[in-house]
């Protein structure tokens, strides 16, 4: 197993900051007590990473740093090469943020809505209208394309929320756990929209309690505790880090999180 | 637990939260503030006397047998109260239908629904009671130090008519929502919640400058007119009145009246209200189809924000119960200046501090909607576009609105006196400036939907709006009549907004 708090991640540092989608050195936020701890963080270009971990872990505190709703203390972070503290404008042009509590407006309808987002993101209308239809036709939106928002449900809402992420094109998707309150059905077509970005060459940061889905769908998975990145790599690789080859991604987060749980 | 044990525990239940809704809008939801929020109440209390003095004081000999006019004048003041509980009636009525979350606890529970939502009704009498006898106490502890302690009466007559209001609002919310539905229901109730208050004094005013070319509404009250109009002093029209005055026997056939109403309301309505809530939760879905899909529009990022912030306001129920509201008060002055074109009456000075008032008002309530009450404030946050921007492309709404709402009054009074309607866009200006300014200063994330609690998140703040928007109305008045006068009163204004940015928490 490498330890963030040992060294850092041994592939990152060989990568060129091109190469990486996102490349975090030394983030730190603290409120009342230390959330994040000078984390470091890669993810490459075109790769769908989870990031895994125990309730407070400091994994939204990381990602909302990220997307530039918080202002870290201390540390670097780069999207694409582009330094985003410095200039956030350009990184917030190349990604999109989805919160696991969807925030979208109760009074517009959801082209409404994904119309807006295009316009805020510089879209050409043209194509934001053609691809605002198609991803809230293949969300199963289309029979509620005129309706306002406010009487949808929280799965509805959230596909919504999706819908605005993606209308844009970003190249680099941060979702909070995106899944939380959507149905089998439901959260079966985000997985499988999320998975066509991966294929098109979008790069895909989500937070998830699902350990199935980082299990089934992450090229690799992050797993954080007490704002420290504890463990990373491909389930394979965490498995041999960990020297158990055939256990489950759930036995292996609970001992990394909590060897004494996972002792018992 | 027997009924009877049941239905005083919920009664309790009740009114713990009605309580804390109080508490929580006095304190702004912020813990620890109890005590602060009570002091604060007692001294507002004490310095309303005050004001209670100047309105009521002369009145306080008023002893029977009374004149008609004054009569007329004191049961016209019982029905405007009686309006503005019936107006605070209707908007606790539909709150309770629409944003308490414990209805689906309550619908599954095995109580009889009937008993359940019939102490409901009676927490609602008893909340819109407690709150008119809350603000009645100054005035009537005038009227009991000037004229002794029949005047205590007037404690049993508020409590009467807030009996009726309330009846009389459930009556008329459940009657809405059969005729028109749930989701039309929200919108329609708040509109007449706002101008039902209103109203009567509008209607007053109007047929004060019809019939007698001024705007004070005493002038059709005391009227000859008004008085052989009225019916015989012996009538129990004047019921109301005499019951103030300290008639015992008045005053119980009032409170008798209003217990029955609102009995016959409980048995009329509760199984209805149960009906009613079980289908307000069930037509969660408001069907607004919109009825074509148009071409998205191209632009600017600041002009995608700006057509949201007008989409949303042009949605906005409580915007629209609000601009309506401001317009309705509006009317008497557009009035006095639809008759001031053939008569050129110097009472048209009136309709300056007026309009410059209400635009300082209304915007400061747009500059909350648009500023502050943002539902996607991580969505706006992400966007590739810098925070200055974001905040300039909203204050550009609240401004280009308030230009639309009150230029068709403006521009009408350029043609009467052009100097009077440079003054007064000036005033109009210069007081939505500063309104949005100090919610830009003050400003607090949070939802739309919760506007009710906007006045509450900063006391600081919704008193410099109101002393900012008085000062320019009077700066703007006091400019048309003794400019040297307006010179002082806007420096003292342009000093309250001063020392409202100097301590601004945007500041620190």
């Amino acid at each position: 197993m490498v330890r963030s708090d040992t060294q850092h991640m041994d592939c990152p540092d060989i990568m060129k900051p091109q190469d990486s989608a996102l490349q975090v050195r030394g983030l730190t936020k603290r409120f009342d007590r230390l959330a994040v701890d000078a984390l470091d963080l890669t993810v490459r270009s075109g790769e769908f990473y989870a990031l895994v971990g125990p309730n407070g872990a400091g994994k939204t505190t990381t990602l909302r740093m990220v997307a530039g709703l918080l202002r870290p203390d201390a540390g670097s972070v780069a999207v694409f090469g582009i330094d985003a503290l410095e200039n956030p404008i350009a990184a917030k042009q190349a990604m999109a943020w989805v919160s696991d509590e969807p925030m979208i407006y109760d009074k517009l309808t959801p082209l409404e809505y994904l119309e807006f987002v295009a316009g805020l993101w510089g879209v050409d209308p043209a194509v934001s209208q053609s691809a605002a239809h198609d991803l809230l036709v293949s969300l199963g939106l289309e029979p509620h394309l005129g309706e306002r928002c406010e009487g949808f449900s929280k799965g509805m809402r959230q596909k919504v929320a999706l819908a605005g992420a993606l209308v844009h094109d970003p190249r680099l998707i941060i979702l909070d756990e995106p899944l939380t309150g959507l149905d089998a059905v439901s959260a079966r077509h985000v997985k499988g929209l999320l998975g066509d970005r991966v294929r098109a060459g979008c790069t895909v940061i989500m937070t998830t309690h699902i350990l199935e889905v980082a299990e089934r769908m992450a090229d690799r998975i992050g797993v954080i505790a007490a704002g420290r990145l504890v463990a990373e790599g491909t389930l394979t690789e965490l498995r041999q880090q960990n020297g158990h080859n055939d256990t489950s991604l759930e036995d292996l987060f609970i001992t990394l999180v909590n060897p004494e749980a996972a002792a018992a | 637990m027997s009924s009877a044990t049941a239905l005083t525990w919920f009664a309790r239940h009740e009114i713990r939260l009605a309580w804390r809704e109080w508490l929580a809008m006095m304190t702004g939801g912020r813990r620890g503030r109890k005590r602060r929020a009570v002091i604060g109440l007692m001294i507002f209390a004490a310095i309303m006397h005050l004001p209670a003095y100047a309105v009521v004081g002369r009145f306080a000999d008023l002893k029977a047998p009374l004149d008609k006019s004054t009569l007329i004048v004191l049961t016209a003041t019982i029905v405007l109260a009686w309006a503005l509980m019936l107006s605070q009636a209707i908007e606790s009525v539909t709150r309770v239908f629409y944003a308490r979350a414990d209805l689906d606890l309550i619908m599954s529970s095995p109580v009889r629904l009937n008993n359940v939502f019939s102490v409901r009704i009676a927490a609602i009498a008893l909340s819109v009671i407690a709150m008119a006898l809350l603000l009645s106490t100054p005035f009537v502890d005038v009227l009991v130090i000037g004229g002794g302690i029949r005047w205590f009466a007037a404690y049993g007559v508020v409590v009467a008519i807030g009996l009726s209001a309330a009846a009389v609002a459930i009556a008329v919310t459940i009657a809405l929502f059969r005729l028109i539905g749930p989701s039309r229901t929200r919108l329609v109730a708040q509109i007449l919640a706002a101008i039902i208050g209103a109203g009567f004094v509008i209607a007053l005013q109007i047929a004060a400058i019809l019939s007698y070319g001024t705007l004070s509404r005493f002038a059709v009250l005391t009227s000859d007119a008004a008085a052989a109009f009225a019916p015989d002093v012996e009538s129990y029209v004047w019921w109301p009145a005499r019951a103030v005055l300290g008639d015992g026997e008045a005053l119980l056939l009032l409170l008798a009246g209003g217990l029955v109403l609102l009995g016959a309301v409980m048995a009329m309505f509760s199984s209805r209200f149960a009906d009613t809530a079980v289908r307000v939760s069930a037509t969660a879905t408001p069907s607004h189809q919109a009825a074509r899909t148009r071409a998205f529009r191209a632009g600017s990022r600041q002009q995608a924000l700006r057509r949201k912030e007008f989409l949303l306001l042009r949605r906005d129920p409580w915007l629209i119960s609000q601009t309506l509201m401001q317009l309705l008060y509006l009317v008497p002055p557009a009035l006095m200046l639809w008759r001031s074109f053939s008569d050129s009456s110097a009472v048209i000075v009136l309709i300056t501090p007026v309009i410059v008032m209400a635009a300082g008002q209304l915007a400061g309530g747009l500059a909350w909607l648009t500023i502050s009450g943002e539902d996607a404030a991580d969505l706006v946050a992400t966007a590739p576009l810098p925070p200055t921007r974001v905040i300039r492309a909203k204050i550009e709404v609240v401004l280009i609105a308030i230009s639309v709402i009150f230029a068709p009054l403006v521009l009408p009074l350029s043609f009467v006196s052009p100097l009077q309607a440079a003054i007064t866009a000036l005033g109009v200006i210069i007081a939505a400036a500063s309104a949005t300014a100090i919610q830009l200063w003050f400003r607090v994330q949070a939802k739309r939907s919760q506007f009710r609690r906007r006045q509450t998140s900063s006391r600081l703040a919704t008193f410099s709006e109101a002393f900012s928007s008085i000062g320019w109305a009077a700066t703007a008045a006091l400019a048309l009549a003794i400019p040297i006068a307006a010179v002082i009163t806007g420096l003292m204004t342009a000093g309250i907004v001063a020392a409202t940015w100097k301590i601004s928490p945007r500041r620190a």
